[in-house]
């Protein structure tokens, strides 16, 4: 079968020696045992992230997006892009429509644009990897490549603000989206859907710049993925991975509590439960040991 | 009256009844015990083969049936044989449904069954057939009092609708209450496919189309207008009213009504009320009356400043001014309409100089109608400043004023600089007096209430119907002037039948649900007419043909029927005996459980009727531990109420016999003691809510039911029982669980005080 | 209370239209509260955003561009998707946070506004983020002292990130940068002149 062709954006953070490196090791896994072919859009830029708003003005953060989405339509013509990152998609997304609604922004951003020889037509579907997952693949497709199921683990589905938020995924509510339950039921594992925390705030870029407030947050995410019970948390967000991971020690000294909880992404868990190497599921990139879901790798 | 009762009985063995119940046994019951002599045994009756079935018997010559199966709710469009009397033994909810499937309820259940069989046969010896009294004829005349929107849209509808109309207006011109508008609020929403956040496409102030209203009503064939004009007397009843229409001039014709509309909607707000925000010391303090004045004579000009002429560069908007507060001289209620009236004034100065600063204070921002939320929006997008502020204060300060305000979201006292204030007052509802204030002042038990209920009589507005009934000259009211009518369930009814009101009066309203209103009120009477034509009642027992018969014989002239009817339909004769007047009637039997000589019956439903079911129950012996329990349940909410539970498989207790009554107002407190004195246990006695958000059908009915009941326990006491044995419940149609538990609870309490000792 | 006579005047709300982004939803606010009771950091706010929207309309120019409080943003966009009227708040809060930096009257000392001010400057360097300057820089942004405090503090992540390899201490020198860095500083350097234009074309 032909491969499925997508205009790929990594963003910062999944590059080599970033803080989600380990991210894009088990995504590109993940693809290639679906038969997905990524495309990295050359010389792709930083979208900006929200948190660019600061020095970054409406017409400068949009044109950030314009010439990535400009290079995609130049280099990968017909291609769907595609994003591993909640922020990278929603930056990506967001500058797409804004600039279609606004004319005359978007002619501005075309004669930036202009400046390095590119041109947005802006005719480009923009999309998360999961909506990828979801509509593209289907959750019976991914079910048939499930050679490990993950029996016995339970898993809470933490979604997170930016892949849910504005955009969402189509079908899914806001305040209750279900697809990565689904997805954990389809790897063969117990989802916990009754998980509190599901889509609340990790505190963003704030978890650099206001910790204490950021950390309170986390705290509670930990707090109920632990009282429900479960043995890791999954998430389709590096910012989520990260900010939920690595200050657990920090809040432990804060609260007095003993977290040790692995936070993994949808791909790792993918690429285990379709047989691959700890390796190549990038488990070797867990600050917290996800020690179950290496078990069952080293079945 | 048929001469002669031929009784035919059917007894359904479809919907598992014949599963649950031994069906013979039950025959027997209907033949030996209920004395019908056949009774016919059906697998599915409601089938068209069991219709038939009933059908032939009827041409037979059946002219008493008695039919055991559903509820009397169930299949009322199949069992529907109006040319003969019918009662119905409630076998599926009443029993099966409403008892666990069990070997050891069998006997209980079983006993159940036998006793409804034999409640209905009882009954149906005690009911004749209903029959017109033919002393109507057709009136298609409706008459319309009120020349306003509200008044001018019924005749147009009645008009439209083939019926000639009379429409009264007291004032020289057509137009009302809203002739003064420059624009009105739009009726148009903004298109449905527009999604919130976008905003175009948003309606705005319209038209008013007053002018080519009164137009429409002139060159109408059908509409007959007469200006200056008030009635002088109305008196007759639905489909025989005859009014004396008299205008200034002193001249007067009389003409003859289906049914009236009353649609003399509002009376602006007297603002004199209002010393704190200035109005009456500066010109340049308004109301929104007042200021669509000014706003029609500019016509389109800039808006002047009334005190110097100075162009309006700044304006502020007080909402609920005198409204929704307990101060004394202010409208407790919201006037639900000057929310949009404000967005649309504020959208003049807008038109005129979209600098101009617009504030609207407003404590609760409410704008009904489709087009409403819309209209806000719109204001919102030309950049009306809508701030949750309560004013407390207008000053004057210099040529300007100053607003004292505290702004509640950003929880502090400020004050804004303007050259305008417009107060957004309320309306009034254009009533006539309360009929029941002199009836208060009667009827005061102290010296305080009387000298209040004085004070009210004597700044009663005048009179708008003069209607020449015993109980008063105009429609009875809820509170605050408006007329009682239930606003969800019957709005357009009103406590005279065949009176409809439309409009403000009934309560406070902007002009396009006015004239939704006129449309609905237009159709209600144009009924009204046509029910009297066949004697037929009106809400909520369309198409009864029962109407209280009267034994005049052995009246006592008590006066308690006609002082309680909630409707005014009994006038008295010179001799103080009551006059019924059959077509005002809605057959609550109200004045039956009013009378205590029983002297008032319907063909239908009497005090017999009822009392021969409580008879027929069988009751067991003080040591059989099977106690009986009379539930006398309101037939629109309590008995549907529990024929629902049942459906839901809510568990009663056994020992329950329900008897539908048509409002707990027609309970004779005959059939309480006579209940006690056969030997039951208990009474539990269902009606509706009663207070001023009632629920009653009959509006008064389930609260006088109470009063009167409030008395009973000295009958108990009399007969050395226990006053828990009686107990009277208010329950709504969605009280599933509750309405079961209510019954269960009073086997509860009998099993704790035990056995009634009046078993014989 | 200052100067009443610009109370509940139009003046800043104008203002905010012409040089805020998404600034024309401002007025469209209809105070329920939604976004303030759906805000994760609400409690940190001096001003939840339903007041914000208030005070711009009342004239509040001052206390709104001075506030800390378009600064607690996590950008959530929990308000958003639940605002009855569909209006773009995060990016009103991101909009008024910017402008406020911008004339130069964010709060002193405002770690995310110094933070997101770092980020910015930091991508715009060579058209990505490079992860370690951007930490290293937050960590001193108020100060040597307080920056090796943070550090020493912070240290067990960074070992934790850089045995995973998730971070590389490599990226202090050069590090990840496009090809095109040129072309990419000649694309934004155009992008912000036509910002600048249209903001001073559209000034009141």
């Amino acid at each position: 079968m032909a491969k499925r062709q997508y205009s790929f954006y990594p963003g910062c953070s999944s590059q080599k020696g970033a803080s989600s490196s380990n991210y894009l090791i088990s995504a590109q896994t993940m693809c290639e045992e679906l038969d997905i072919q990524l495309n990295e859009i050359p010389d792709w830029n930083c979208c900006g992230a929200s948190i660019g708003y600061a020095g970054g003005g409406e017409l400068p953060r949009l044109t950030l997006s314009a010439r990535n989405i400009a290079l995609s339509e130049q280099h990968n013509p017909g291609q769907s892009i595609v994003a591993t990152c909640a922020a990278c998609w929603l930056s990506t997304r967001e500058a797409a429509e804004r600039l279609q609604h606004n004319p005359a922004l978007a002619k501005d951003a075309n004669t930036a644009l202009a400046e390095a020889g590119l041109t947005l037509k802006n005719q480009t579907p923009i999309k998360h990897m999961v909506e990828v997952l979801i509509q593209d693949i289907g959750y019976d497709t991914i079910k048939t490549k499930v050679k490990r199921p993950l029996a016995g683990l339970k898993i809470a589905g933490y979604v997170g603000c930016q892949t849910n938020r504005p955009f969402g995924i189509a079908g899914e509510s806001f305040e209750n989206p279900q697809y990565l339950d689904r997805l954990i039921e389809t790897l063969g594992a117990d989802s916990i859907p009754q998980f509190e925390k599901k889509v609340q705030c990790c505190g963003g870029a704030l978890a650099f710049s206001e910790p204490a407030k950021s950390q309170e947050m986390i705290k509670g995410i930990l707090e109920s993925a632990h009282d429900n019970g479960a043995d890791l948390i999954v998430t389709p967000c590096p910012v989520c991975q990260m900010n939920a991971e690595v200050y657990q020690e920090q809040i432990n000294a804060t609260y007095g509590t003993n977290f040790k909880m692995p936070v993994v992404y949808y791909s790792t868990l993918m690429a285990i439960a379709f047989g691959r190497s700890a390796q190549d599921a990038a488990l070797t990139g867990q600050v917290i040991p996800a020690e179950k879901l290496a078990a069952i790798a080293g079945k | 009256m048929a001469a002669e009762k031929k009784f035919a009985g059917y007894i359904c063995t479809g919907c598992g009844i014949s599963e649950r119940l031994n069906v013979n046994q039950l025959q027997t019951v209907a033949t030996r015990e209920g004395k019908i002599a056949e009774v016919k045994q059906h697998a599915r009756l409601c089938a068209p083969d069991g219709v038939q079935l009933i059908r032939d018997d009827i041409a037979a010559g059946a002219t008493h049936l008695m039919i055991a199966g559903c509820s009397r709710r169930s299949k009322m469009e199949v069992f529907n044989f109006p040319q003969v009397a019918m009662s119905r033994a409630n076998l599926r909810e009443g029993v099966i449904w409403a008892r666990p499937n069990a070997p050891e309820h069998q006997e209980t259940t079983q006993e159940m069954a036998a006793d409804y069989i034999r409640m209905a046969c009882a009954e149906l010896k005690y009911l004749n057939i209903a029959s017109p009294s033919a002393e109507q004829k057709l009136n298609k005349n409706i008459l319309v009092v009120g020349g306003g929107v509200t008044g001018m849209t019924a005749a147009l509808e009645v008009a439209a609708a083939g019926y000639p109309a009379h429409l009264v207006c007291d004032e020289g011109e057509l137009g009302g209450a809203w002739k003064d508008l420059y624009k009105r609020v739009p009726f148009r929403a903004a298109a449905s496919e527009v999604p919130n956040g976008r905003d175009v496409d948003l309606p705005l102030p319209e038209e008013p189309g007053i002018a080519e209203m009164i137009a429409q009503v002139q060159a109408n064939q059908r509409i007959t207008v007469h200006l200056n004009a008030h009635l002088a007397k109305t008196s007759g009843a639905p489909g025989r009213f005859a009014a004396d229409i008299c205008n200034t001039a002193g001249a007067t014709v009389t003409e003859n009504f289906g049914a009236i509309i009353q649609a003399s909607d509002f009376k602006p707000y007297d603002a004199q009320q209002l010393p704190e925000f200035a109005y009456g010391k500066t010109p340049d303090v308004v109301t929104n009356f007042e200021l669509e004045r000014l706003a029609k004579a500019a016509n389109g000009a800039p808006l002047k400043r009334p005190s110097d002429g100075k162009v309006v560069e700044s304006v502020t908007f007080i909402q609920c001014a005198g409204q929704r507060s307990e101060q004394d001289g202010h409208l407790p209620y919201c006037s639900g309409f000057c929310c949009t009236e404000s967005i649309k004034q504020a959208l003049y100065f807008k038109t005129q100089n979209p600098d101009c600063d617009t504030t609207i204070l407003f404590d609760d921002l409410r704008t009904p109608g489709a087009a409403g939320e819309d209209f806000y929006r719109c204001g919102q997008q030309e950049m009306v400043t809508f701030s949750k502020g309560k004013a407390s204060a207008v000053v004057k300060n210099g040529a300007g004023l100053t607003v004292k305000f505290k702004d509640l979201i950003l929880n502090e006292d400020t004050e804004l600089n303007c050259d305008l204030v417009v107060l957004a007052t309320g309306q009034v509802p254009n009533n006539g007096p309360d009929p029941y204030a002199q009836l208060a002042v009667d009827e005061a038990e102290t010296e305080e209430e009387k000298e209040a209920a004085r004070r009210k009589l004597e700044v009663a507005p005048p009179s708008i119907l003069n209607l020449d009934y015993r109980q008063g000259t105009d429609l009875p009211q809820l509170k605050h002037g408006f007329v009682d009518s239930h606003f969800i369930c019957f709005p357009y009814e009103t406590r005279r039948t065949g009176i409809y009101a439309a409009g403000p009066v009934r309560r406070p309203m902007d002009m396009k649900q006015a004239m939704d209103d006129a449309a609905g009120a237009a159709m209600k009477a144009i009924q009204a007419a046509e029910s009297a034509a066949n004697s037929a009642a009106v809400h909520p027992r369309v198409g009864d043909l029962s109407y209280p018969k009267f034994r005049k014989e052995g009246c006592t002239q008590c006066k308690r029927c006609t002082v309680e009817c909630p409707f005014g339909a009994i006038n008295e004769d010179e001799q103080k005996y009551p006059v019924f007047n059959e077509s005002r009637c809605r057959r609550c039997g109200t004045c039956m459980g009013a009378c205590p000589v029983r002297v008032i019956s319907f063909e239908n439903y009497s005090i017999d009727s009822v009392n021969q079911q409580i008879k027929a129950v069988d009751i067991p012996d003080e040591f059989s531990e099977k106690p009986r329990i009379l539930v006398l349940a309101c037939e629109n909410d309590a008995y549907p109420a529990l024929d629902m539970a049942a459906q839901a498989g809510i568990e009663t207790t056994p020992f329950v016999r329900v008897v539908p009554v048509r409002c707990l107002g027609s309970v004779s407190l005959s059939w309480i003691t006579d209940s006690l004195s056969s030997g039951f246990d208990g009474i539990v006695l269902m009606g509706c809510r009663r207070d001023e958000d009632y629920q009653c059908h009959f509006v008064r009915g389930s609260a006088i039911a109470a009063e009167r009941l409030s008395k009973v326990g000295d009958t108990l006491t009399q007969l050395n029982l226990e006053p828990e044995r009686i107990v009277v419940h208010e329950v709504a149609i969605t009280d599933l669980a509750r309405a079961p538990r209510l019954l269960n609870d009073m086997a509860a309490t009998i099993e704790k005080i035990g056995m009634s000792s009046f078993k014989f | 209370m200052g100067d009443i006579s610009k109370n509940y005047r139009l003046n800043f709300l104008k203002e905010v239209e012409a040089n805020v982004e998404e600034g024309e939803w401002v007025k469209m606010c209809m105070q329920c509260g939604v976004c303030s009771g759906s805000c994760p950091l609400g409690k940190f706010w001096d001003h939840p955003p339903q007041e914000i929207f208030m005070m711009i309309r009342a004239g509040k120019r001052d206390a709104v561009l001075t506030s800390n409080a378009m600064w607690m943003c996590t950008s959530c966009y929990n308000c958003i998707v639940r605002c009855p009227r569909e209006l773009p708040i995060t990016h009103i809060m991101h909009g008024l946070a910017h402008y406020a930096q911008r004339l130069g009257l964010a709060p002193a000392h405002q770690p995310t506004a110094k933070f997101a001010q770092l980020f910015w400057n930091n991508l715009m360097k060579k058209g990505r983020v490079n992860e370690l300057k951007l930490g290293v820089k937050l960590y001193f942004m108020n100060g040597i002292g307080e920056g090796f405090k943070t550090s020493l503090k912070m240290k067990d992540i960074g070992l934790g990130m850089m045995k995973t390899k998730r971070m590389n201490p490599m990226e202090a020198i050069g590090g990840h940068a496009l090809e095109d860095v040129k072309g990419f500083h000649a694309v934004m350097q155009k992008a912000q002149e036509l910002e600048d234009q249209r903001l001073a074309n559209q000034r009141p």
